[in-house]
């Protein structure tokens, strides 16, 4: 019988695999999605077939209540807030793999009461990272839902989170010799205080990076949940824990690497950097003073002229054109251009949005056919045959200041080179920094015209103007 | 010890056949991508059911954080199969 429920586990990694194949394509990645879905309870039938399980009345309430909860929560969450989700799934996915190894540990306790186990090194180590990532992935995770809600600011000063960060890791070191060389069975109120420490280091780990290096920090902790998986494996000697585990670390790690370079960062300056607003930041009167007298202003009615005549548009959405809702404004005036025989297309940063793809997600919800979405190295030479680009919320990710200058902090960082258009539209609400904290020199250009205000709100004014004129 | 090589074996051959696959899903899709694997894992939820469900070896607070954890997985799986199913059935809609 045990050697079928191995089969059977294998059987899901299978599936898994597959089921990630599956995404390669956005034709087959709905049917790659429920064969991972199919996989997933192929592992649930398996592991209440072990031998060891033999009271099912808790697993069921418990497999209800949950079931129920995410079955809410997927259903009731906007788009705009997918990231927010992720996070929180990724933390409680960390928090179950803590509670497995602590709850293993005291099962543990009892067997060796029976003189049926004895704790080996590799045992006592496997239990104690399982913890240290379960634990990190769960307050990391609430810490970065957050600051990506906007609940919680950067701090000024990181310099107690790192000394909390250095503090925990020798502690935590010290703890797990003491664990390993003494009674490892019977450290109960070592190993709460190890569980308690390494919360506390989630924490300390993820409040200093700045909240717009949240997307990093979300595909980081995509990745410990994976890695907290594998570990919680280890401990329980289960193979489709490890393979699935180390699958989904993998896949964290890859978007991890990729957000990383779309910033032209390294990732240990993501996760030990502090915040570039924090570390550059102007003054608000240096700011005025930058585009003091040089802005050219647009109102909705010239812009609606300007597109009219328009051949080639390509759209640049951004963060605030999530924060606006103005994804489904967006399309229709996509549309209208298209109707009037003016050729659409969406420049789309790597970094755009709160997490990887999340501009995708947002457009494909407004029913933008994924095809019109360009990424940022094809788009690029495009833009000088481009009679106007529309510049939705965004701002570091068409800052030219990061091709030229040294000593800025994006310097390095690719950017989408919008000004190379022949007209450029600029839609924010103020002349206010981004994420970075420096003022952004696409604003100034000769070609380049200002539309203050609320992106859905502009995009609306001007939709009527070119259904009226 | 041989298992343990065995199991690491194992760890670290999957990690490979992770970066191969996920390296060719396009950027498109990395947000699905994302909330598909974090449902994958909660695969985890198979420690917590043989934790919990474990006949004479358990205590009540160890049953307890079981059953704890076996929430906390199922959430994690039902919420992110179910999004990401909703964010592709937008993706599939429309095909340009």
């Amino acid at each position: 019988m045990q050697a079928f429920v191995n089969f059977f586990y294998l059987a899901a990694a299978v599936l898994f695999i597959l089921g990630i194949k599956g995404m390669t394509k956005p034709k087959t990645a709905v049917r790659g999605n429920q064969l991972s879905a199919l996989g997933m309870g192929l592992a649930v039938l398996a592991a209440l077939l072990d031998f060891h399980v033999v009271s099912y009345g808790t697993i069921i309430i418990g497999i209800l209540a949950g079931g129920a909860a995410g079955v809410y929560m997927a259903r009731k969450v906007q788009m705009t807030s997918v990231p927010e989700m992720v996070a929180l799934l990724n933390g409680l996915g960390g928090g179950a793999s803590l509670l497995v190894a602590a709850a293993n540990y005291l099962e543990s306790q009892q067997l060796s009461g029976m003189g049926q186990f004895d704790p080996t090194v590799e045992w006592s180590v496997a239990v104690i990272l399982s913890i240290l990532v379960g634990a990190v992935t769960l307050t990391g995770s609430l810490v970065a839902v957050g600051k990506l809600m906007g609940k919680v600011d950067d701090p000024k000063d990181i310099r107690n989170y790192k000394l909390g960060v250095k503090a925990s890791f020798a502690l935590l070191f010290v703890g797990t010799l003491t664990l390993v060389m003494g009674d490892t069975l019977n450290s109960g109120v070592l190993l709460t205080l190890m569980i308690l420490l390494c919360l506390v280091l989630g924490v300390c780990l993820v409040m200093p990076i700045g909240g717009a290096d949240m997307p990093v920090v979300v595909s980081l902790l995509n990745s410990y949940s994976g890695i907290a998986g594998a570990a919680a494996g280890f401990v329980l000697g289960n193979n489709g824990l490890i393979i699935t585990g180390s699958l989904v670390g993998a896949s964290g790690l890859i978007l991890t690497s990729i957000m990383c370079k779309a910033m032209n960062r390294s990732l240990v300056n993501v996760l030990f950097g502090g915040s570039m607003a924090a570390a550059a930041g102007i003054s608000k009167s240096e700011n005025d003073a930058f585009y003091e007298g040089k802005v050219k202003f647009a109102s909705a009615d010239e812009v609606a002229m300007m597109l009219e005549t328009a051949k080639r548009v390509v759209f640049v959405p951004g963060y605030g054109l999530a924060v606006a809702q103005a994804q489904h404004a967006t399309r229709e005036l996509a549309s209208l251009l298209e109707s009037a025989g003016a050729k659409v297309k969406y420049a789309i940063h790597p970094v755009a949005g709160r997490m990887p793809g999340h501009m995708n997600v947002l457009l494909a919800e407004a029913e933008v056919p994924y095809d019109q979405l360009v990424e940022m190295d094809t788009i690029n030479p495009e833009f000088p045959q481009t009679d106007v680009a529309i510049v939705l919320g965004a701002n570091d990710v068409v800052n030219p200041v990061a091709a030229k200058d040294k000593n800025s902090p994006i310097y390095g960082m690719p950017i989408l080179e919008v000004y190379n258009a022949r007209t450029v539209i600029v839609v924010k609400r103020g002349l206010s920094p981004g994420f970075a904290g420096i003022p952004n020199e696409l604003f100034i250009r000769e070609n380049t015209l200002m539309v203050p205000g609320d992106a859905k709100k502009v995009l609306q004014d001007v939709i009527k103007a070119l259904r009226e004129g | 010890m041989e298992m343990l090589i065995l199991t690491f074996t194992i760890f670290v051959l999957a990690i490979f056949v992770g970066v191969e696959i996920i390296n060719k899903v396009p950027p498109t899709l990395h947000t699905p991508l994302m909330s598909g694997t974090n449902a994958i894992s909660g695969i985890v939820v198979v420690g917590a059911i043989i934790s919990s469900g474990a006949g004479e070896h358990t205590s009540g607070l160890s049953t307890f954080l079981g059953v704890l954890g076996i929430v906390l997985a199922t959430i994690n799986i039902f919420g992110g199969f179910l999004v990401t199913d909703r964010m592709l059935q937008m993706f599939k809609k429309k095909k340009g």
